[in-house]
C-alpha cells in the first residue's frame, strides 16, 4: 500500500533547487492541486522538466510565472510569454528539446537505457555538442537519459497500490515521467481499494508510485483566451 | 471571404486533394488545421494528434468541452468513432517510426534541398520546436502549406534557408497561394500554378531556381 498524503505533506521534501517533472500537455493532465501546494510552500530555483509551460495562469505555467524555476527543459514555451521573457533576460536557463526526444530521454532513464539514438535534430541546432552515430548509412544523435528527483502525475483513478488510470489525452508524458523520477507523487480524483480497478485499465503500474494525494482542484477547460 | 482568405482556401483544398483514402495525417497548428474541412467526401482520413490520440474530430459544441480531451494547441476537441488514445512515447513512436503518412505544416522558409525552417527566429521568436522536428523527420510525406512570399513581399522559397532548420532535406511538397512545387533530387519542380497567376510571376516570387514540369497544371 502506498501512503495517502495531504498535498502539503507530499511536496514537503521539494526544496529550493530540487528537480521536478510535471506531466501534462498545455495544462491538460497537470496536477493542479500539487502545483498549488508547491507554490504555497515557496520552493524556488527548481529544475522543471515539462512538455510545455502551458499558460501563465494555468497549472505548471504558474511555476514559471511566479519565478520558481531556474532551469527548464521543455519542448514548447510559446503559449506562456513569461517563459520567453525569462529566457531572453537570462533569468531562466531553457533547454528546448524536440518532443519525441523529450519523451524518449525520460523513458530511457526510467527503462534503464543508456540513451537513445534518434534521427530527429540531425542537421539542426539540436545536434550541437552531441555525439553522432552512423548506422547502416543513416545518421542518428545520441540523446542521454533525463531523470528528476520528483514527478507530479495526475490520474483520474488510483488504487492504494498506486495503479493509475489516466483517461483520454491526459496520459501524454505521465507514463514516462512516472518511470524516471525518484519520488513519484500521484494526484488522483478517485482513490480506490485494490481490486476496484480493472487491471486491464492500468495506465501506470503502481510500482513506480511513491505517494497518493486526493485531487482538490478539478481539471478545467483550458482554452486559450 | 476576402481575396487573401480565398487564396488560402484554394491552397488548402489543393492539399486536401493530395491525401489518399485511409491516410493517417498530422496537421500543424494554424492554416494546416483547415485541411480537415476540405477532405473530398469520398475519402476517409484519420488525423493524428501528437498529444496522444488518433481520430481527432471537430470542436465540441459549446458547453460540451471535456478538459481531458484537447488538441496539440490546448483547445477542446472531440475524438471520432474508431479513434484511440495513447501516451506520448507511443505517439512519437508512431511519428518517428514512419507510421504517419502525411504531415502538413507551415514554414518561415523552405529551400531547394527540401530544408525547412519553421520553429524560430533567433532573438525574436523562440517558442520551441514542440513536435515539429520529429514530425518532419518521421512522416512519410511532408507538405508545406504557406504564403508564397512573406509580409514584406520577399520570397520564402530560397536557394538556402537562412533561419535555423527544423529538419534537413525532408520536405516533399510545397503548396502556396501561387504554386504547387515538388522537391526532387534535381531541385524544385513547378508542377502546377494557381489559376490567377503565371509561370513568370511564380519564378519572380521564388528565389530558388524552378524546373517547369512538361505538363503544367492549374489549381
Amino acid at each position: 500500500m502506498k501512503p495517502i498524503l495531504t498535498a502539503d505533506k507530499a511536496v514537503e521534501d521539494i526544496k529550493d533547487g530540487s528537480s521536478l517533472m510535471v506531466a501534462g500537455f498545455m495544462g491538460c493532465g497537470n496536477a493542479f492541486t500539487l502545483v498549488e501546494a508547491l507554490l504555497k510552500k515557496g520552493s524556488a530555483g527548481l529544475t522543471l522538466i515539462t512538455s510545455d509551460t502551458a499558460f501563465p495562469a494555468v497549472g505548471v505555467g504558474k511555476l514559471v510565472a511566479q519565478c520558481r524555476v531556474k532551469k527548464l527543459y521543455a519542448t514548447h514555451i510559446g503559449t506562456n510569454p513569461i517563459s520567453g521573457q525569462k529566457m531572453n533576460c537570462g533569468e531562466m536557463d531553457v533547454t528546448l528539446v524536440p518532443q519525441g526526444t523529450f519523451n524518449e530521454r525520460i523513458r530511457a532513464k526510467g527503462a534503464g537505457l543508456g540513451g537513445v539514438l534518434t534521427p530527429t535534430g540531425i542537421g539542426t541546432a539540436v545536434e550541437e555538442g552531441k555525439q553522432k552515430l552512423t548506422l547502416e548509412g543513416k545518421d542518428y544523435l545520441l540523446e542521454l537519459p533525463l531523470g528528476a528527483q520528483f514527478a507530479f502525475i495526475k490520474a483520474e483513478t488510483c488504487d492504494k497500490y498506486g495503479n493509475c488510470f489516466l483517461p483520454m489525452a491526459t496520459k501524454n508524458a505521465a507514463v514516462s515521467m512516472a518511470m524516471a523520477a525518484d519520488r513519484v507523487i500521484v494526484e488522483a480524483e478517485n482513490i480506490v481499494e485494490p481490486g476496484q480497478m480493472d487491471p486491464e485499465k492500468v495506465t501506470i503500474p503502481g510500482v513506480f508510485v511513491s505517494a497518493i494525494v486526493k485531487s482538490e482542484i478539478p481539471a478545467q477547460n483550458l482554452q486559450q483566451k | 471571404m476576402d481575396p487573401k482568405e480565398l487564396k488560402r482556401v484554394r491552397l488548402i483544398k489543393r492539399i486536401a486533394q493530395e491525401l489518399p483514402n485511409g491516410a493517417l495525417v498530422n496537421l500543424g497548428i494554424g492554416m494546416p488545421t483547415m485541411v480537415a474541412n476540405y477532405i473530398p467526401k469520398d475519402r476517409t482520413i484519420l488525423l493524428h494528434s501528437e498529444n496522444g490520440f488518433i481520430g481527432l474530430g471537430a470542436s465540441p459544441e459549446q458547453g460540451k468541452e471535456d478538459p481531458r480531451l484537447v488538441n496539440a494547441g490546448g483547445q477542446p476537441v472531440t475524438i471520432v468513432p474508431g479513434g484511440c488514445f495513447f501516451d506520448s512515447a507511443m505517439s512519437f513512436a508512431i511519428i518517428r517510426g514512419g507510421h504517419v503518412d502525411y504531415t502538413v505544416l507551415g514554414a518561415l522558409e523552405v529551400d531547394m534541398e527540401g530544408n525547412l525552417a519553421n520553429y524560430m527566429i533567433p532573438g525574436k521568436m523562440v517558442p520551441g520546436m514542440g513536435g515539429a522536428m520529429d514530425l518532419v523527420v518521421g512522416a512519410k510525406n511532408v507538405i508545406v502549406a504557406m504564403e508564397h512570399v512573406n509580409k514584406n513581399g520577399a520570397p520564402k522559397i530560397l536557394k538556402k534557408c537562412s533561419l535555423p532548420l527544423t529538419a534537413k532535406g525532408e520536405v516533399d511538397l510545397i503548396v502556396t497561394d501561387l504554386a504547387f512545387i515538388r522537391v526532387t533530387k534535381k531541385g524544385l519542380v513547378l508542377e502546377e500554378i494557381a489559376e490567377d497567376t503565371t509561370v513568370e510571376e511564380v519564378i519572380k516570387a521564388t528565389e530558388a531556381p524552378l524546373h517547369i514540369a512538361g505538363k503544367l497544371g492549374k489549381f
